[in-house]
């Protein structure tokens, strides 16, 4: 027997109490939707899991008018002590509950268990307890005394982290102290509804936090529902750009977080071992369904061959399958769709003349799964150099010096993140400095923290997730506003300190 | 400031082979202080997520007898006394009375004057590599623990062990040397040694090479030593000698591995491992054979290649392996102690 | 017949224990009618000694542990607290005298402060902490940290509040901490001291110590393994010599405060030291 075909190690289903059918969560309950209801189903065998209500035009009306009564009466009123205590009150629920959670996550996504159980779930108790602790000290965050809420805020949110994106846009906004319409994505409602029943088990007042089920319609209708103050939206750029179209004008605050295609840069005096993992857990963890993703390998062409080889030795011991399996490191693909746009997009790469080579990964027989791939000799000009995949597709370019590197990295529209390997500390401060990635990540990948703000440059969207930078999307700037008039005989007042919000190009 | 002397090196023949016929302390320097640098937090890392595999069923009773088949049974006490080896022997060649199928621990480790004692216990089962099992004398030797004695010590302490009988030397390098630097005098040192585990038969007694990664404190220490014990014809290389703490870790012998792996990718030729001292339970014993496994190859998971330098570690595993048999769990009046 | 009760032996808390004082002295503290309440140790300077020395081997544990683990240990104490509400506010009672509803507003509003300062562990590093641009190729960053052991003088006329007050802001940054009780209500400190004995509060991040400040601070002052002291209940000492005496190992010094100090970040940026950190950055 082969030790390495680990024998099954199940995280058992028992722990979930999941319903059949499931409605929209408006007003602290759980309510019918009247658009035509849907399924969710688990990508791994394609099994239903539940029946998820869709909200409908008149629905999202609700659902603002709820999150609008909730500000106005409830939420705008406490003191943010007492809306930090909410917070605290969910933070610890989630912990509580984090395996139920965790479970739940890897069923309706696809993902490896050991990433929601040890990543995804603790992050979002982490998220909740960090903004939890500013929400009474908002005199702190930079914005001036007493920054107001902006009121009510529209959030959708991406299928990739359904949790920690929904953690990411509520613990915000609450501890700003708006209210919130969020929707989660229609392949990933599960562990969001979940999540509702902690929110009443928190005994957060009805209507702060709105959950509705739906798809684009759905989200649209939310996006442009003129009673909302704010978007956040997480997603890919083609619908962020059609967001930022369909918002001009309205005076809506916007943030987006949009898509990427991030150069992980490898010198060739990277620390080698560690440079290895770092490139495997940039594009194939979570699938490489992660917008931060290094899906980019910018290797220094003296050591190229040297790298290519190590990677692959590597990549033969990742374990593809049951997402809830402990052992388990490639999940599934999280949809059909998704699926076919992999499939489509590493066609074209080979195409293009790059060289494709897969990891030798059994492939079960229904759900929908990909095999780590590996594009070599990809230039700068390949499709699969330059469109985001999302999915577990490595393209790998070369360049001879760091000023090469940098222009390479920083050739393409987008401007999420990137990594830098090197054991040369000047250096790696050097290309951190010049590289357009609004998070750069230096001998390490995909580190994310409640404290540390997320967010792209370019077309990789606009405003930061984390940290005290976090806090500006939802809170008014006192800066921005006319120059007060001259009254005759006194100097007019110098115009109120710019915030700095991240809309930097 | 002056320029170095090319102080020319025993001719160890890997070393050769990779840096070449020019073989002096300055090229085996230029060699090491080349090597990639290990980034501590991702190598931590690495082995956090290697510890996160869940194996269970099948795959551990498989481990359990494994782990059971690469221990190196130990005792190295001041206090050691006959009848104390004595007794570790008897435990080394039946570990469970209650179940005779258990396998066998590889070797049982001792102090060099010990060997007889050890040797003469052992009767006919002396000796790994005999059709149908068998179990080898490792001793410790170099002045263990810390190698501070002269050359000449050293090489007798080393002579005596194997002339008693010793099928394994556990030597220590030289880290006062290796830390301030003489890199030379720490490789010299290995190949003498290996050259005094001759046997009259003409064999070597197989040659084990203790870092003491503890008191090396760095992993690009660790790595230098690593390369540096391999150039010099060690068979294994060995994290600790238990006596000092930090023992063995996970992430050092995560590194350790890749040195062997990559001397692997480069040569062909199999390197051993061996972590050592504070390996105490099943839990963590597995994690390791995942590790070798995952890192170097499941072709590791031998006796010729890997080993857990342990005494507490084996009845942990006992109670483990008859949780497994019985569906219950055990408890410490269940395995004897040695 | 009424149930006789089991009184409670209210000791020091140094390094998680909860020893005797070491000159075996003990002190009564009456209710505020001049009821026994409890015969409370009286510490000397050797226990004081011992605190510094169980606060100094905690520093390195609790400094080095992240700004989450610190927020989470201290607001696990708050839900702690929470639920012994009823033991806190009887105990305030039966000290101070006053209602048992003036009682409960001291305890809630001392949970309140607690969790305020648990909320700033992993944030005031963003607040009080920046990148500086420099005029060259340098990386500089300025991050503040634990000074170290701080000695605090707890305010002497409010028994659990006052206490909080003083203690919290210097945990929040990683500093351990010594810290002398009110003299006349000193029991709801002994009593919070099991609530983080029970806790996750690592062993030495905080001693109590019960008796006179007059006798106890001028060693603590002088000491010359404490960073930093918070004078704030030494008001009816001879503070200003404390001050000199703290001046000989150019020690941190809060001077003191008439009544309880209100939550602020500034004290807990207080005993924090400043760290710039420049590294050069080059290309080629």
């Amino acid at each position: 027997m082969s030790f390495l075909e680990y024998a099954p190690a199940p995280e058992s289903k028992a722990i979930l109490n999941l319903k059949k059918s499931y409605g929209l969560f408006i007003g602290g309950e759980f309510v019918d939707g009247h658009g035509t209801p849907f399924q969710t189903i688990s990508p791994a065998d394609e099994s239903l899991i539940a029946e998820v209500a869709s909200a409908n035009a008149a629905d999202v009306d609700l659902a603002v008018a709820t999150a609008r009564r909730a500000y106005d009466s409830v939420w705008s009123r406490m003191s943010g002590a007492d809306r930090g205590k909410y917070l605290f009150r969910i933070a610890r629920l989630v912990q509580e509950r984090a395996r139920e959670l965790a479970v739940a996550e890897s069923l309706d996504n696809g993902k490896p268990i050991k990433e929601s159980r040890d990543v995804d779930v603790p992050l979002v108790a982490a998220w909740f307890f960090y903004y939890a602790g500013w929400a009474d000290k908002l005199d702190y965050a930079g914005l001036g005394a007493a920054p107001r809420a902006l009121g009510v805020a529209a959030q959708v949110i991406p299928w990739n982290f359904p949790l920690l994106m929904l953690a990411w846009k509520i613990a915000p906004a609450l501890a700003a102290g708006n209210t919130v319409v969020l929707k989660p994505a229609e392949t990933t409602p599960l562990s969001a509804l979940i999540f509702a029943e902690i929110l009443q088990q928190a005994e957060l007042p009805a209507g702060v936090v709105n959950i509705i089920t739906g798809a684009g319609d759905t989200g649209a209708a939310l996006v442009n529902h003129p009673d909302v103050n704010k978007v956040a939206f997480t997603g890919s750029t083609a619908v962020g750009r059609a967001i930022a179209k369909s918002t001009a004008g309205t005076g809506k605050k916007i943030t987006l977080e949009l898509g990427g295609k991030a150069a992980n840069i490898v010198f060739d005096d990277a620390p080698i071992d560690q440079a290895i993992e770092g490139i495997v857990n940039g594009i194939f963890f979570n699938q490489g369904h992660v917008c931060c993703a290094g899906s980019r390998l910018l290797v220094q062409e003296n050591v190229h061959d040297e790298v290519i080889d190590r990677l692959k030795q590597r990549l033969s011991t990742l374990r593809l399958g049951d997402p809830l399996d402990k052992n388990t490191d490639i999940g599934a693909i999280n949809s059909k769709e998704q699926l076919d746009r992999i499939r489509e997009l590493s066609n074209v790469g080979e195409e293009e003349g790059a060289e494709r080579w897969t990891a030798d990964c059994a492939i079960p027989d229904k759900g929908f799964w990909f095999a780590p791939t590996i594009f070599t000799n990809v230039s700068s000009s390949h499709r699969i150099a330059r469109e985001e995949v999302f999915g577990p597709v490595l393209s790998v370019l070369t360049f001879r010096t760091p000023a090469e590197a940098i222009a390479k990295a920083n050739n393409t529209p987008y401007g999420l993140s990137a990594g830098i390997w090197s054991d040369k500390g000047s250096k790696v401060l050097a290309v951190a400095d010049q590289l357009r990635a609004g998070v750069v990540w230096a001998n390490t990948f995909n580190r994310f923290d409640p404290a540390s703000p997320f967010g792209g440059y370019k077309e990789s969207g606009y405003g930061r997730e984390g940290g005290r930078h976090g806090l500006a999307a939802y809170l008014q700037s006192s800066g921005f506003g006319p120059l007060p008039e001259l009254v005759e005989g006194r100097t007019p007042k110098k115009p109120a300190k710019k915030s700095t919000k991240g809309a930097k190009k | 400031m002056t320029v170095e002397q090319a102080i020319a090196l025993a001719p160890a023949e890997r070393a050769i082979q990779l840096i070449g016929a020019d073989l002096t302390e300055k090229s085996l320097k230029l060699h090491l202080d080349g090597l990639s640098g290990v980034d501590a937090v991702g190598l931590e890392a690495r082995a956090a997520d290697l510890s996160t595999r869940s194996i269970k069923t099948t795959s551990k009773a498989w481990a359990l007898d494994k782990i059971i088949e690469l221990i190196d049974l130990t005792t190295l006490e001041g206090a050691d006394t006959p009848g104390k080896v004595r007794s570790l022997v008897a435990k080394a060649m039946t570990p469970d009375a209650s179940d005779p199928s258990c396998p066998r621990p590889a070797a049982v480790c001792v102090y060099g004057d010990m060997v007889p004692v050890a040797a003469e216990a052992l009767g006919s089962l002396k000796g790994l590599d005999q059709p149908g099992g068998g179990i080898n004398v490792a001793a410790v030797a170099t002045a263990f623990p810390s190698g501070r004695a002269s050359l000449a010590v050293k090489l007798a302490d080393t002579r005596d062990a194997v002339a008693n009988g010793a099928d394994e030397i556990d030597m220590v390098i030289d880290r006062g040397a290796f830390l301030s630097g003489r890199y030379g005098l720490v490789f010299d040192q290995i190949v003498a040694v290996k050259d005094a585990c001759r046997k009259a038969d003409g064999s070597f007694a197989h040659l084990k090479v203790i870092l003491e990664t503890g008191e090396l404190n760095t992993y690009d220490n660790v790595r230098r030593a690593s390369w540096l014990s391999i150039l010099a014809g060690g068979d294994f290389i060995k994290t600790s000698t238990g006596k000092v703490s930090p023992a063995a870790t996970l992430p050092v012998t995560l590194l350790m591995l890749q040195v062997v792996n990559d001397w692997h990718r480069l040569t062909g030729e199999k390197i051993g491992v061996k972590p050592a001292g504070g390996i105490r339970t099943s839990k963590d014993a597995i994690k390791y054979l995942v590790t070798v496994a995952e890192t170097v190859g499941e072709e590791w998971l031998q006796p010729h290649l890997f080993r857990f330098g342990a005494s507490s570690l084996l009845n942990d595993v006992l109670l483990q392996r008859q949780k497994l048999t019985t569906g219950r769990y055990s408890g410490p009046d269940y395995v004897t102690i040695d | 017949m009424t149930r006789l009760s089991v009184p409670k032996t209210y000791k020091l808390y140094i390094g998680g224990k909860f020893p005797r004082s070491e000159s075996g002295r003990v002190y009564e503290v009456a209710s505020a009618s001049g009821a026994f309440l409890a015969n409370v140790a009286q510490a000397s300077r050797k226990d004081a000694r011992d605190a510094v020395r169980a606060a100094r081997s905690a520093v390195a544990g609790w400094s080095g542990a992240t700004g989450y683990n610190r927020g989470q240990v201290l607001y696990r104490i708050a839900e702690l607290l929470e639920g012994r509400r009823a033991q806190f506010v009887e105990e305030i009672v039966q000290s101070e005298g006053v209602s048992a509803d003036a009682a409960g507003k001291q305890v809630d509003a001392a949970i309140d402060v607690w969790v305020w300062y648990a909320g700033w562990a992993d944030k005031y590093v963003q607040v009080a902490g920046n990148g500086n641009p420099v005029s060259g190729p340098y990386f500089n960053i300025s991050t503040p940290e634990a000074t170290g052991v701080v000695a605090v003088i707890a305010p002497q006329q409010s028994s659990l509040l006052g206490f909080v007050s003083v203690v919290a802001p210097a945990l929040v940054s990683g500093n351990t901490v010594v810290v002398v009780a009110s003299e006349k209500s000193p029991l709801s400190a002994i009593s919070l001291s099991e609530v983080m004995a029970t806790s996750d509060v690592p062993g030495g991040v905080v001693n109590v110590l019960t008796g006179s400040a007059a006798e106890l601070a001028p060693w603590l002052a002088a000491h010359a393994d404490v960073n930093a002291i918070d004078l704030a209940g030494a008001g009816e000492t001879d503070w200003v010599d404390l001050q000199i005496s703290a001046a000989d190992t150019l020690k941190r010094v809060l001077t003191p405060e008439p009544g309880v100090p209100a939550p602020s970040v500034e004290r807990v940026t207080f005993f924090t030291e400043t760290k710039t950190v420049w590294h050069t950055k080059a290309l080629i």
